[in-house]
């Protein structure tokens, strides 16, 4: 409580400088590179070149490496983040969209959008360890915090993949809404969350039983149910509140983890679809495709603070301390 | 009973083998289905540049089995899919009787009376029809069939598309070349109609007279027979055929953007698709059929697509469930138009977006922004509730 009390007269203070600096990247899907923002500036400051149609990115844990999915370079590319130096590439597979990096750093894995496959890479020994049959269009990957499920969803076959990581063999496939985007544990591995982009929802099972525990709409005046479009999400460390990108909805709706009821919407740029926190977690960073820029939002007050044009495109965020 | 044969069902096989063990054991439910087509003879045409495809919207139907066969793998459900293309003059109504024996959902390639007919036949009370040719506004109308769905868009809706995209860049003084025959006049009559819903305004008309190769005298001939319409922002042209249209633009007597049959045009798919995940059906489309998808490659896919969703979601292939699901409003399909499609109630046409394009990129999804609709703006496009005279559906 008083953290929370300390926090709130910092940030009523005014538009305040975070106390901790950090970076984000944003994948640029049609300008083949990233756009590093600085979060204490809120400006761009490096722009850095990589594969065809860069989409899913994400560091290892000690934030040494980053891994960007080059979809129409078929490769994951391995980047040393000091020196924007892309090191070598993975074999990933037809179109790589999205991937997960286990919590162990070892295994990638990797859904392979057109080619109806989950690909799993050794990224020391840099060889495919395995490749699973999924629905057609898998893209949404999710690896629980032990480690040992990891989640495709497919976008056709409106489907989550429950894979076994020991066996590398799916265990169950559970139905969801049309279009799942996203997929992601909770962080004590208890819920698994599915957004659905044309179903309009997003599914909350439980993990033990994989059965549907809720299921969260979103409502928003002035703006046609249908173009209410939930992609990406991600939750806050306390496991309390869930911040979830509406797409051509131009909103971000933030969510009560406990409740499922909705509580805010937040305005943001156009077509919404990834977002990260900034490592300090009070600023929360959406990619917006069509407007090309990248909307900075106060994770404690929910206002938008910022607009921060970057390349053609943006997709996928990842933050760096 | 014959089965097509396509490369995906081994592979599918093979994913059954691979996840069966791992799925709890559901009741084996197995879908058949036909794809009926009655071949037309396509008229002449002046150029050889884009002929029509052996397998068009047969090659969507067959996407659209593979694409659903997966999600059936994962569910115990077998989907079959049998083509049967009856020559013209050849006897489709027994092809139809005999399509209908074995399975109740069919996909219907063929012209609004041979529509008609096979909706009507005593066989075909609990059948679920697709038309996926016709975009005649009396099916949807007081011709409409309770056994009758359609996913091939109205002509209205692809006429009324474009007249929202004109009206939207305030293009409304239009002029109109109609071709010599039957199906031209009737797109005129759609056109005509479109633009009086949307103001717009159609100021002359010229019907197409040359018997000419314009290949050679397009040049010479085209500013000359545009010279005397009056000035206008855009030249529509009704030729459904795709015949002349092609020799008009670039050679008018005024330099004005062509619209309609040709130039900038609603469409129910457009190869120049790319958002909305459709970059992913088009390449899957491209590396099957060897060529770019359609209007009514889209059609078959979207018509297969809803029987492989609605089965998946209420487990079962009664068609009498199915019709009743896929009327309902839990029922949403994915069509990569970047909103969820749905059939309207009143007459069984697939609720879906529109574009409007070129020949090089989508230029507007419509309905546009700003087109109000008390239900759906989707609904702005084509007949509406209070419009159709359709009563097989209840209304």
């Amino acid at each position: 409580m008083k953290r929370t009390l300390s926090l709130l007269l910092a940030l009523l203070a005014g538009p305040s400088l975070p106390a901790t600096a950090g970076e984000i990247w944003i994948t640029n899907e049609k300008d083949d590179d990233i756009s590093v923002i600085d979060t204490a500036t809120l400006e761009v400051v490096r722009t850095i070149a990589t594969g065809e149609r860069p989409r899913g990115i994400t560091f290892n844990s000690d934030h040494s490496r980053i891994y960007i999915c080059a979809s129409d370079s078929d490769a994951v590319e391995v980047m040393d983040p000091a020196t924007g130096e892309i090191l070598h590439e993975l074999p990933s597979g037809e179109d790589p969209e999205q991937f997960v990096l286990a919590p162990d750093d070892r295994h990638l894995w990797i859904a392979n959008e057109d080619d109806a496959v989950t690909t799993v890479v050794d990224v020391d020994t840099r060889e495919v360890v395995a490749q699973i049959n999924v629905g057609i269009e898998p893209e949404g990957m999710a690896v629980s915090s032990d480690g040992k499920i990891v989640v495709t969803t497919s976008e056709t076959t409106n489907m989550a993949h429950w894979i076994d990581t020991a066996t590398m063999k799916i265990v169950a496939n559970t139905l969801v809404d049309s279009r799942p985007r996203h997929a992601k544990f909770t962080k004590d591995g208890a819920e698994l969350w599915v957004s659905s982009e044309i179903g309009g929802t997003v599914t909350v099972f439980d993990v033990a039983t994989r059965s549907e525990k809720g299921k969260i709409r979103f409502a928003i005046t002035g703006v046609n149910a249908d173009l209410i479009q939930p992609v990406g999400f991600d939750f806050t460390p306390d496991g309390r509140t869930a911040f979830i990108a509406l797409g051509p909805a131009n909103h971000v709706a933030v969510v009560d983890m406990k409740t499922f009821e909705v509580e805010d919407y937040i305005l943001v740029g156009r077509r919404v679809w990834h977002m990260a926190f900034s490592p300090d977690h009070q600023q929360l960073f959406t990619t917006n495709g069509v407007s090309g820029d990248v909307t900075v939002i106060d994770v404690a007050t929910r206002e938008p603070m910022k607009s921060i044009k970057v390349g053609r495109f943006p997709w996928g965020a990842a933050a760096r301390p | 009973m014959p089965k097509i044969r396509i490369s995906g069902t081994v592979s599918a096989c093979l994913l059954t083998a691979l996840v069966v063990a791992a799925t709890p054991a559901r009741a084996e439910i197995a879908v058949a289905m036909t794809y009926l087509r009655e071949e037309v003879k396509a008229p002449p045409v002046l150029s050889n540049l884009d002929p029509i495809p052996d397998d068009l919207g047969v090659a969507g139907a067959r996407l659209a089995l593979a694409d659903t066969e997966t999600t059936g793998s994962f569910l115990g459900h077998r989907y079959m899919l049998k083509v049967i293309s009856v020559e013209p003059g050849g006897d489709l109504i027994a092809a139809a009787k005999d399509a209908l024996a074995s399975t109740p959902v069919l996909f219907l390639d063929a012209p609004s009376e041979s529509i008609l007919a096979v909706a009507d036949l005593p066989e075909a009370s609990g059948a679920l029809i697709f038309n996926i040719a016709s975009g005649e506004r009396r099916l949807r109308d007081t011709d409409c069939r309770a056994n009758v769905l359609h996913t091939i868009p109205e002509d209205a809706m692809r006429a009324d598309a474009l007249m929202q995209v004109l009206k939207a860049k305030r293009w409304t003084r239009t002029v109109m070349i109609v071709g010599p025959r039957p199906r031209d006049e009737a797109f005129a009559t759609t056109l005509r109609a479109a633009a009086a819903k949307f103001g717009v305004e159609i100021l002359a008309e010229k019907t197409w007279t040359f018997d000419t190769d314009l290949r050679r005298a397009a040049g010479k001939e085209v500013p000359l027979f545009t010279q005397d319409l009056p000035d206008h922002d855009v030249l529509l042209i009704a030729d459904e055929a795709d015949d002349f249209s092609r020799f008009v633009a670039d050679n008018t007597w005024l330099p004005r953007p062509v619209a309609g049959s040709d130039g900038l045009r609603g469409e129910g798919w457009a190869p120049v698709l790319e958002q909305w995940g459709a970059v992913q059906l088009q390449n899957r489309f491209e590396t099957r059929a060897q060529r770019e998808m359609q209007s009514r490659d889209y059609a078959a896919w979207t018509a297969l697509r809803t029987i492989g969703e609605a089965v998946t979601r209420i487990n079962s292939a009664d068609p009498a469930k199915l019709r009743a699901h896929i009327l309902s409003d839990a029922f949403a399909l994915d069509g990569f138009k970047g909103r969820s499609l749905g059939y309207r109630g009143w007459n069984g046409q697939l609720r879906q977006p529109l574009p409007v394009v070129n020949a090089r990129a989508l230029v507007e999804l419509a309905p546009l922004e700003g087109y109000l609709h008390p239900e759906n703006d989707m609904d702005t496009l084509g007949l509406d509730r209070a419009e159709s005279a359709c009563k097989a559906f209840g209304g």
